[in-house]
């Protein structure tokens, strides 16, 4: 018996998993010069993770490795957070003070100072924490056996 | 250094799911240090302000008040990062031996640095809506932990207990959203301001009534209570005791007092009715939650309702609201933070080392377990008020600011209802410790050594409390209370000027 969906939705699934990956990936690079940012980006790219589990169904090996992995990556971006704003604090401003303070230039992707690395780390915080919670909630009796 | 307040838990938290992956006792070290960190930040932070060396307005990424995000440390923030750390270490050094009986250790400690985190950060945040958002992470770090065991009990009364917060919560939301429609700024400090020019309007006294709900709600008064002798029962013993001791002083006590007192700027010659609510409500707590206390078999369940009414002395002493009674609530947020905290643990070390919670099944403990009997026997008798212990001064104070403002009912009420909490606290110690030794099996040993250092440490602070009560007044509780009786010093100082 084949797990997940139907071959539709599998083949669906194929073309559109990259380009969500890809589209959140954009938002949140750019989410210093256009609408978005980590929160929004980080939110498609679990979308990609979530939609590419369901389609395709769970293994419990594959499952756990995937909860192991976003949990690391959960904890890893609200560190990354947390480091961007005391590297502010410790460079002698005050926390989360911006440490290269330039207003963000249209198209220019290096630009507004520390925001874009704090987005990145929003991203990876929002995206793990997200599909961790689905993985919790959809596949609990593999991954809470802890 | 006020931002690190909430950066070190916040770091614990993230730190331990990873570190703990390496080696599982990480996370009993890194919580515990954290823990013991942010002790000495609470004791440096309130010998500086004593100081003045400390300066009271940190502005979050160095945009300034009023559109910037701001933290601000002043005495009454000082005493309720205080009782929150000074609670939190010891419910981390019990919680090393007392997690043996569960499995994912790390995400307790995960969960216990976020409760940390959010309670650090709704005393310490200087906006309105940062302090909704810190009430949130403490609130959903303890829903997790009251169901922490995840047996059917544990989940239905964690389940019980995230309904009600959050209908409190919402309610919170919903004033917030309100007040920032009126005022159009969210800085508590500015919102002051715009409230003080504006003067009180059916809007107004909108806001405070849901307010006073949604807060009620979190500090388990008494209509509101339904949810604590559950959550209590069911969470894990270093969670009841933070939950009693602090979290529903700091998000329900400590929040409602700032924006009633701070941001609104009311006090009693300006709204009798809303402090006479707030009388009655205390009242309420203190009677029914004693006459519901007494009859428990229970003796953790007893420990709640008790809970209960003693949240019913400092409502009590906030709403009477001259200065010795606000001296009294305040020195009793400290006192009872920590007698209760030492209450629970105590009571939870029997539990452990006995396997039963009803008093009915124990007796004679004294002679096998004395560090843990006599710890909680100092603890009840500050919790009634028995000289010189912390619990004494507070309820003194309370009464003498009830006797003040001529309030003879309320004094005389609240001084019967703590020969009553002496009354139901001494059946526990008579029964559970020193008579029916024939119930008591002589395989019943002490406990291990961390949960009698924490039983210990928190008798100390009892014991300080009451009999160091002039430095405690002086240095902490005096500075505090004068925050809440002149209520517009807040806007002045943080906005300057």
């Amino acid at each position: 018996m084949s797990r997940g969906m139907t071959v539709i939705v599998q083949s669906v699934t194929r073309l559109v998993a990259g380009m969500l990956f890809l589209f959140g990936c954009y938002i949140v690079l750019h989410g210093h010069l256009t609408p978005g940012g980590g929160f929004a980006g980080g939110v498609l790219i679990a979308a990609a993770f979530i939609l590419v589990s369901l389609a395709f169904g769970s293994v419990e090996n594959v499952e756990q490795h995937r909860y192991t992995f976003s949990s690391v990556f959960e904890s890893l971006g609200g560190l990354g957070f947390l480091a961007i704003g005391l590297a502010g604090y410790l460079a002698g401003h005050q926390f989360l003070s911006n440490l290269w303070p330039k207003v963000g230039e249209p198209l220019t992707l290096f630009s507004a100072g520390t925001i874009p690395l704090a987005n990145i780390a929003i991203a990876m915080k929002v995206g793990a924490g997200l599909f961790a919670i689905f993985l919790a909630l959809g596949a609990s009796r593999f991954v809470m056996k802890d | 250094m006020l931002p690190l307040f909430i950066i070190v838990p916040l770091c614990g938290a993230f730190l331990i799911p990873l570190l703990s992956r390496l080696w599982k006792g990480l996370a009993d070290v890194v919580g515990n240090l954290v823990g013991a960190v942010l002790v000495g930040f609470a004791v440096y932070g309130v010998a500086a302000l004593a100081g003045g060396s400390l300066p009271a307005v940190y502005a979050m990424g160095g945009w300034m008040p009023p559109v910037g995000i701001v933290l601000v440390y002043d005495s009454l923030t000082a005493l309720v990062v205080l009782i929150t750390n000074l609670v939190g270490f010891p419910a981390l050094l019990f919680s090393t031996r007392y997690l043996d009986q569960y499995t994912g250790r790390w995400k307790y400690y995960s969960l216990f640095m976020l409760l940390l985190a959010g309670l650090n950060g709704v005393a310490l945040s200087g906006d309105m809506f940062n302090m909704f958002v810190f009430i949130e992470i403490a609130a959903i770090a303890s829903y997790a932990l009251v169901a922490f065991g995840t047996r059917a009990e544990e989940l239905e009364s964690g389940f019980k207990y995230m309904v009600m917060g959050e209908v409190g919560s919402l309610l919170i939301l919903l004033s917030v959203a309100m007040l920032y429609a009126h005022t159009s700024t969210l800085n508590m400090a500015d919102m002051a301001r715009v409230l003080q020019a504006g003067g009180l309007t059916p809007l107004s006294w909108f806001v405070l009534a849901t307010m006073l709900v949604g807060f009620s709600i979190k500090m388990a008064m008494m209509p509101f209570h339904s949810w604590l002798p559950d959550a209590h029962l069911s969470a894990p013993a270093p969670v009841s005791a933070m939950l009693s001791g602090v979290f529903i002083k700091v998000l329900g006590v400590y929040a409602m007092s700032r924006v009633v007192f701070n941001v609104f700027g009311l006090t009693r010659s300006v709204a009798p009715q809303f402090f006479n609510l707030l009388v009655g409500l205390g009242l309420l707590s203190i009677i029914a939650a004693s006459l519901l206390a007494i009859n428990q078999k229970d003796y953790k369940r007893l420990l709640a309702y008790s809970t209960v009414s003693q949240v019913g002395y400092i409502v009590l002493g906030l709403g009477i609201g001259n200065y010795w009674a606000i001296v009294g609530a305040l020195f009793h947020v400290l006192s009872h933070a920590v007698t209760k905290g030492l209450l629970f643990l105590a009571s939870r070390s029997i539990e452990r080392q006995t396997g039963t919670r009803e008093i009915g099944n124990l007796g004679g403990l004294e002679r096998n377990m004395p560090v843990t009997s006599w710890s909680y026997v100092l603890g009840s008798l500050s919790m009634s008020g028995v000289p010189p212990f912390a619990g004494f001064f507070s309820k003194l104070f309370i009464i003498v600011g009830a006797v003040e403002a001529r309030m003879y009912w309320p004094a005389i009420v609240a001084g019967l209802f703590s020969v009553l909490t002496l009354g139901y606290l001494l059946k526990v110690i008579n029964n559970v410790l020193f008579v029916n030794r024939d119930r008591n099996s002589s395989l019943v040993r002490e406990a291990p050594a961390p949960i009698l250092v924490a039983l210990v440490m928190l008798t100390a602070l009892a014991l300080a409390f009451g009999l160091g009560f002039r430095p405690v007044l002086d240095w902490i509780v005096n500075p505090a209370a004068k925050v809440l009786t002149i209520p517009l010093t807040y806007a002045q100082m943080v906005l300057g000027g």
